[in-house]
C-alpha cells in the first residue's frame, strides 16, 4: 500500500499555484494520471522518487515513511530505488546499451531477458545517440525495470513507441 | 642557449595542471550545484586572477608568503617551507593564477548537463560520488580536455606572477616566459626567439589537437 498526502508550490506562467494530492494506491496496482501540461505531473512522481521536497506532506510505502515534513523524514532516491522512466529517457550518452544495463544490474540472466523484451538483442554495443527515439525510450523502460523496483514511474514513457511495441510493454 | 627555463616551464605546467584537475573537479561540481551567496562569493574569489593584473596577484602572494611574517613565517618555522623565490611558490602561485581556467569551463559543462542524468543514477542507488564519476565526467570530457589544455597553456605563459613570487632564479624559477623577457633585456634576441619559438610551437599544437578532439566528440549524430 502506498499512501500519499502531499502539498506543493508550483510556479506556472499563471503564477504561483499549489499542487495538492492525498490519495492511497494499492500495491501491485497500475495509476494512469492525466493532465493539461504545467499541472504538476512530473512534479508529483518526482516527488515520489525522492528528487523533489513538497512543503508539506507524508509518503508512506508499506508501512515505510519516504517522507514526513512533519518529523523531517526524508529517505534518500538512492534508498527508495523507484524505476524512473524519464520523459526525455535521460539515458547516459558515454554507455552503450549493454553497460546502461550493467549499470543499474548486475543479474545477467535478468538482463539478457529484458534485452528480450525491449528487442534490443542485436543493440547492445549502441550508444544512445546511434539509437532511434523508440529504441530510447525502450532502453530507458528497461533499465528502469533492471532493478526490479518495488515502484514504476513512467512520465509519458509510450510516446515514441510504435503502437505493437506499446501493446507489448502494456 | 640554455634549455632549463623550457624543461622547468613544461615541469612547472604539468605539476599545475594535475594539481588544479585534483582540485578544480569537486570544486567546479559543488560550484555547479545550487547557487548561495557564499558559492558565489567562492566562485568569484576563483575568477579574479582572470580580471586582476597578474602583478597584483603576484604582489600580494609575496607579502603573504613572505618568510619575514605571517604565513610565510609560519610556514618556515613550523615545515621548514618557503614559498617565496622558490619552485614551490612558483606551483603555488600558478595554482591560483590559473585556477578559473580550470574551473570555468567543468563548471560550465556540468551545468549544462541535464539534472535527469543524475536523478536516473540516484533511483538506480547510486551514491552521489559514483554519479559523478560514472555519469558525469565521462559526459563532460571535450570541456575537460578544453580545461586541462587551457590551464596548461596558460602557465606555460605566465609572467607577473610568476616574477613577482619566484624572482629570476637560474634552475630555480628563472621559466620561458622570464627567460624571454632576460634575453630581450640583454640583447640576446637570438635567445629570445628560440624561446618564444618553442612556446608558440607548444601551445599552437595544444590548442590545435583540442580543437580537433572537440570536433569528432561534439559532432550531432545528425550530421
Amino acid at each position: 500500500m502506498i499512501g500519499i498526502d502531499i502539498e506543493k508550490k508550483l510556479k506556472t506562467y499563471k503564477g504561483e499555484q499549489v499542487l495538492k494530492i492525498a490519495r492511497q494506491f494499492d500495491a501491485g496496482s497500475i495509476t494512469k494520471i492525466y493532465g493539461p501540461s504545467g499541472a504538476g505531473k512530473t512534479t508529483f512522481l518526482k516527488i515520489i522518487a525522492g528528487f523533489i521536497k513538497p512543503e508539506k506532506g507524508i509518503i508512506t510505502v508499506d508501512n515505510i515513511t519516504w517522507l514526513d515534513t512533519g518529523s523531517k523524514t526524508f529517505l534518500q532516491p538512492q534508498k527508495r530505488m523507484t524505476g524512473f522512466v524519464f520523459q526525455d529517457y535521460a539515458l547516459f550518452p558515454n554507455m552503450n546499451v549493454q553497460e546502461q544495463l550493467e549499470y543499474a544490474t548486475r543479474d545477467a540472466a535478468w538482463m539478457k531477458r529484458l534485452l528480450h523484451i525491449g528487442k534490443l538483442e542485436n543493440l547492445v554495443t549502441h550508444t544512445p545517440q546511434y539509437l532511434s527515439g523508440g529504441q530510447q525510450q525502450r532502453l530507458a523502460i528497461l533499465r528502469a525495470l533492471a532493478t526490479k523496483p518495488k515502484l514504476l514511474l513512467m512520465d509519458e514513457p509510450f510516446s515514441a513507441l510504435d503502437p505493437k511495441n506499446e501493446n507489448r510493454f502494456n | 642557449m640554455d634549455i632549463t627555463p623550457i624543461w622547468l616551464t613544461l615541469k612547472l605546467a604539468s605539476i599545475t595542471t594535475l594539481l588544479l584537475l585534483v582540485i578544480g573537479l569537486p570544486v567546479a561540481w559543488w560550484l555547479s550545484k545550487g547557487r548561495s551567496v557564499f558559492k558565489i562569493i567562492i566562485e568569484a574569489i576563483i575568477t579574479m586572477p582572470l580580471v586582476l593584473p597578474p602583478s597584483v596577484l603576484g604582489f600580494y602572494l609575496l607579502l603573504a608568503f613572505s618568510p619575514q611574517h605571517g604565513v610565510g613565517k609560519w610556514l618556515l618555522q613550523t615545515f621548514n617551507v618557503q614559498f617565496v623565490f622558490s619552485f614551490q611558490g612558483l606551483v603555488l602561485a600558478s595554482v591560483i593564477y590559473s585556477m578559473p581556467f580550470m574551473i570555468g569551463p567543468i563548471k560550465s559543462a556540468l551545468q549544462q548537463l541535464p539534472l535527469s542524468l543524475s536523478q536516473a543514477s540516484y533511483s538506480l542507488g547510486k551514491t552521489k560520488w559514483q554519479t559523478f564519476v560514472k555519469v558525469l565526467v565521462p559526459n563532460i570530457k571535450p570541456s575537460l580536455l578544453t580545461a586541462v589544455v587551457l590551464t596548461f597553456a596558460h602557465t606555460l605563459g605566465e609572467f607577473g606572477v610568476v616574477l613577482m613570487i619566484g624572482g629570476n632564479i637560474p634552475n630555480v624559477t628563472r621559466v620561458a616566459s622570464i627567460a624571454v623577457y632576460d634575453s630581450v633585456e640583454q640583447m640576446d634576441y637570438a635567445s629570445a626567439n628560440v624561446y618564444s619559438l618553442i612556446l608558440f610551437a607548444i601551445t599552437f599544437v595544444m590548442v590545435i589537437a583540442v580543437f580537433i578532439f572537440n570536433k569528432y566528440q561534439l559532432k550531432s549524430p545528425l550530421e
